[in-house]
C-alpha cells in the first residue's frame, strides 16, 4: 500500500487533503494539553542540564582563577624575596666595603683638619714690631734746632737711617708675605684631599639611600603580595606575560643558534656515523648531531644550576658546596670538550665541502681543467671552527630564557584556560536559553497548526461567557427589585 | 617539584620522537633514488655518446649518498647483466661516496674511450633488465632514462612484443631522441615512435617524458 493509497481518502486530492489536515488538526487538538507539558519538559530538561553544565564550567573558573592567583603570588613571592634578599646582600657589602673603613677616614680627616689649622695659624700676619729707638728720634725731633747744623746732620742721619729701616721692613713684610703665600699655596692639596674624603663619604651614602629606596620599593612589593592585593596580581601576572613572550623570543633565536650549530656538524657526522639506518624517518647522523647539541644544552643547564644562576633543579642548589663544585667543574669540562669536538667537526667539514666541490667540478669539467684553489678559503675554515667552538657556550646561556619560559608558561597557560572556560560558560548558558525559548516557540508553532479548532473554541467559550453573564445580570436584577420591595 | 614537571613536559615530545623504533621496521616509502641510465650504441647512435657523458657527469653530481646508479649500454641482446657497464650505489658516508663517484666516471670514460657499435637495438631488454635493477636495489623513486633514437630493431628470433612493462612507480625518461633521415622524409614515422613507447610505459603504469634539449637537465630526475 503506497503512501497515495493512504492519502486519497476521497477521489479528490484537495478535498483528502482537507480531510486529513481536519482529522490531524483534532488529533493535535485532544492531545494539546500533553504535547505542550511534553515540550516544556523536554527544553526544560535541556535548559536546566546546560544551566547545570554552565554553573560547574563556571565553578571550574572560578577555582582556575583561584589557582591562578595562588601560582601567581607564590611566583611573585619568591621572586620578591631573592630580590630583597640580594638587595640586603648588596647593601651589607657596600657597609662592610665602604662603612668598615669610616674610622679610619675620619682620622685622615682630622689629620687634615689639623694640619690646616697648623698651616692657617702659620699663615697669621704679624705686624713687625716698630724699633725702640724710634722714640728717641721722636724726642730728638722735637729739639728746637735754631740753625744748629750738628742737629740737622743728626737730624738727617736719622732720616737715611728711617729709610733704610723701612726699606728692610719693607723687604721683610715682603719676605713673610711671600712665605704666608707658600704655606697657604701648601694648604691646597689638603683642601683637595678633604674634598674627595668627604666625596667619597657622599657616594657611599648617596649608594645607601639609592639600595635603601630600593628595599622600600621591592618591600612595598612584596607587601603587596603577601596580602594578595588585586593590584599586585594584576601587576604580576603582566610581567609574567611579558617575560614569557620575552623567554619565547630568546629561546626563538636560541633555536636558530642551535639550527646553524646542527647545520654545521650534520654532514662530518654523516662521514663518522655512516649507514643509511633512520629512526622516525631521520638519518641516524642527524639525530646523532642533534643529540650532541642537546647533550650540550644540558651540560649548560647543569653549569648554570651550580651557580645557583638558575633553579630548575633545587636537588643541584641544595647540595653541599663541595659537590656542587665537582658537578660544575664536571660540567665546564664536558662542555669544554664538547666545543673542541664541534670544531674539529666544522674543520672536517669545511674538508668535505672542498672535496665535493672538487668532485662536482671535476664532474661538470670533465677533469679537463685544473681547479683553482682559493687562497682566502682559511678564512671561511677559521670562521667555522670558531663558530663550532663558541656556539655550544653561547647555548649555555639557555637555560635563563629557558627558566623564565617554563615559569611564566604556567601563568599563560592558567590564563588561557580561564579564558577558554569562559567562553565555555557563556556559550552554555546562551545554549540553555535557546532551548528554553526554542519550547515556547515549539509550543506557539503547535498552536499554529490547530489554529482552526482554537478558534472554534475562542468562539464557543466566548458565547458561553456572554450567556452566563447575561444570566447572572437577570438575577441581579431580580434580587434588587425584591430587595427594594422589602425594605418599603 | 611542579617546575620540574612542567620542564620536563616541554621536553616530552622530543623524547617520545627519539625513543621511537628504528624505521627499518616500519613500512616507509624510502627518500633514495634510483637512476638507471640506457646508452644506445647501435649504428651511428655511437656518434651521440659525448652527450651521454654530460648527462652521466650531471646526475652524478646532483645524486645524494644512499642514490643508487647504473648504466648500460643497449645492443643487440640487452637483457643481461653483462650490458651493466658499471653501477654504484653511494655510500652515506661524504668523502667515500665523492670516491665511488670519480671511480664511476673514469669507468664510463674508459667504456666510451673503447665502445663497438652493435648491429640491433634491444631497447625492451634494456627496460626489463633495469626494471630489475631498480627493483633490486630498493630506491624509493626509480627513473630509467633512455639515451638512444628509440628506433628498436630485434635481432630475428628475440621476443620483446608481447612482453608487458610492469612501470608501476616509475618514471621514464627518453633523451636526446634524434630524428633519423626517414623521419625528415616523413615526420609521422618520429611522432609514432614517440607515440609507441608513451603507450607501452603508460600502460605499464609508468611516467613518460622526452627532453631532447640536454641543456636542460634539472628536470631530469624530478620526483
Amino acid at each position: 500500500m503506497s503512501f497515495m493509497d493512504v492519502y486519497m481518502i476521497v477521489p479528490s486530492a484537495f478535498a483528502s487533503g482537507m480531510i486529513w489536515f481536519v482529522l490531524l488538526a483534532a488529533l493535535l487538538y485532544i492531545a494539546r494539553e500533553p504535547a505542550h507539558q511534553a515540550i516544556t519538559s523536554l527544553s526544560r530538561v535541556i535548559h536546566n542540564g546546560l544551566r547545570l553544565t554552565a554553573n560547574a564550567v563556571a565553578r571550574a573558573e572560578y577555582w582556575m582563577l583561584q589557582r591562578n592567583k595562588d601560582v601567581l603570588l607564590a611566583q611573585g613571592r619568591e621572586a620578591a624575596e631573592r630580590m630583597i634578599e640580594r638587595e640586603f646582600e648588596r647593601i651589607d657589602a657596600t657597609v662592610r666595603r665602604d662603612l668598615a673603613e669610616y674610622p679610619a677616614l675620619h682620622r685622615r680627616l682630622s689629620e687634615e683638619a689639623t694640619r690646616l689649622d697648623e698651616d692657617y695659624q702659620s699663615s697669621t700676619e704679624v705686624p713687625p714690631a716698630p724699633p725702640g729707638w724710634i722714640k728717641a728720634v721722636e724726642a730728638v725731633a722735637k729739639i728746637p734746632a735754631k740753625g744748629d747744623p750738628v742737629v740737622s746732620n743728626i737730624l738727617e742721619d736719622i732720616h737715611a737711617s728711617l729709610e733704610k729701616a723701612s726699606e728692610d721692613a719693607i723687604a721683610q713684610c715682603r719676605k713673610s708675605s711671600r712665605e704666608r703665600h707658600q704655606i697657604l699655596k701648601g694648604m691646597m692639596p689638603h683642601w683637595r684631599k678633604v674634598a674627595a674624603r668627604l666625596s667619597e663619604v657622599n657616594k657611599n651614602v648617596e649608594s645607601l639611600l639609592m639600595r635603601s629606596k630600593s628595599i622600600d620599593r621591592h618591600m612595598a612589593e612584596y607587601e603587596g603580595i603577601v596580602q594578595g592585593t588585586n593590584q599586585a596580581v594584576r601587576t604580576l601576572s603582566s610581567s609574567s606575560i611579558t617575560q614569557f613572550f620575552v623567554a619565547a623570543f630568546v629561546l626563538a633565536i636560541a633555536v636558530g643558534g642551535a639550527a646553524i650549530n646542527f647545520n654545521l656538524i650534520a654532514t662530518p657526522m654523516a662521514e663518522m656515523v655512516g649507514g643509511t639506518s633512520r629512526i622516525m624517518g631521520y638519518p641516524v647522523a642527524n639525530i646523532a648531531a642533534m643529540v650532541i647539541i642537546l647533550v650540550e644544552i644540558a651540560m649548560g643547564l647543569f653549569l648554570m644550576e651550580s651557580l645557583r644562576i638558575t633553579r630548575l633543579f633545587p636537588v643541584i642548589g641544595a647540595l653541599d658546596d663541595k659537590l656542587r663544585r665537582v658537578i660544575l667543574w664536571a660540567a665546564f669540562i664536558f662542555l669544554f670538550s664538547l666545543a673542541g669536538i664541534e670544531a674539529g667537526l666544522a674543520y672536517m667539514r669545511e674538508l668535505l665541502m672542498q672535496d665535493a666541490a672538487a668532485t662536482r667540478a671535476l664532474l661538470r669539467a670533465d677533469g679537463a681543467t685544473e681547479i683553482v684553489q682559493n687562497s682566502h678559503l682559511w678564512i671561511t675554515t677559521a670562521a667555522q671552527m670558531g663558530m663550532g667552538f663558541i656556539l655550544p657556550f653561547a647555548l649555555t646561556f639557555v637555560a635563563i630564557p629557558l627558566e623564565s619560559f617554563v615559569h611564566s608558561l604556567r601563568t599563560v597557560l592558567g590564563v588561557l584556560a580561564v579564558a577558554l572556560l569562559r567562553g565555555l560558560n557563556w556559550l552554555l548558558r546562551l545554549l540553555g536559553n535557546v532551548a528554553r525559548f526554542a519550547g515556547r516557540m515549539l509550543i506557539s508553532v503547535y498552536d499554529l497548526l490547530i489554529f482552526a479548532p482554537l478558534w472554534v473554541e475562542q468562539l464557543v467559550k466566548g458565547s458561553m461567557d456572554k450567556k452566563t453573564e447575561n444570566e447572572n445580570a437577570v438575577v441581579d436584577s431580580e434580587t434588587n427589585s425584591s430587595f427594594a420591595r422589602d425594605s418599603m | 617539584m611542579k617546575k620540574n614537571i612542567y620542564f620536563m613536559l616541554c621536553f616530552l615530545p622530543l623524547a617520545i620522537l627519539l625513543a621511537a623504533c628504528s624505521s627499518e621496521d616500519a613500512p616507509q616509502v624510502p627518500d633514495t633514488r634510483g637512476v638507471y641510465l640506457l646508452i644506445d650504441t647501435s649504428g651511428t647512435y655511437t656518434q651521440e655518446l659525448e652527450q651521454a657523458k654530460r648527462v652521466i657527469n650531471y646526475i652524478l653530481s646532483d645524486l645524494k649518498p644512499g642514490d643508487s646508479f647504473a648504466v648500460a649500454r643497449v645492443d643487440t641482446g640487452s637483457f643481461s647483466e653483462k650490458d651493466i657497464i658499471t653501477k654504484a650505489t653511494f655510500d652515506a658516508r661524504p668523502s667515500a661516496s665523492n670516491e665511488q663517484k670519480r671511480i664511476f666516471q673514469a669507468q664510463i670514460n674508459k667504456f666510451l674511450k673503447e665502445v663497438k657499435s652493435s648491429s640491433h637495438t634491444d631497447i625492451t631488454g634494456g627496460i626489463l633488465q633495469a626494471i630489475e635493477y631498480l627493483n633490486e636495489s630498493g630506491a624509493g623513486h626509480k627513473t630509467i632514462l633512455i639515451f638512444s633514437d628509440l628506433k628498436e630493431e630485434l635481432r630475428p628470433g628475440f621476443v620483446r612484443a608481447e612482453i608487458p612493462l610492469a612501470l608501476s612507480g616509475y618514471n621514464v625518461v627518453a633523451l636526446n631522441v634524434t630524428k633519423l633521415r626517414s623521419d625528415n622524409v616523413d615526420p609521422r614515422e618520429y611522432l609514432g615512435r614517440l607515440e609507441g613507447w608513451k603507450q607501452r610505459v603508460e600502460t605499464g603504469g609508468g611516467r613518460w617524458k622526452v627532453v631532447n634539449d640536454l641543456e636542460r637537465l634539472e628536470s631530469l630526475l624530478e620526483i
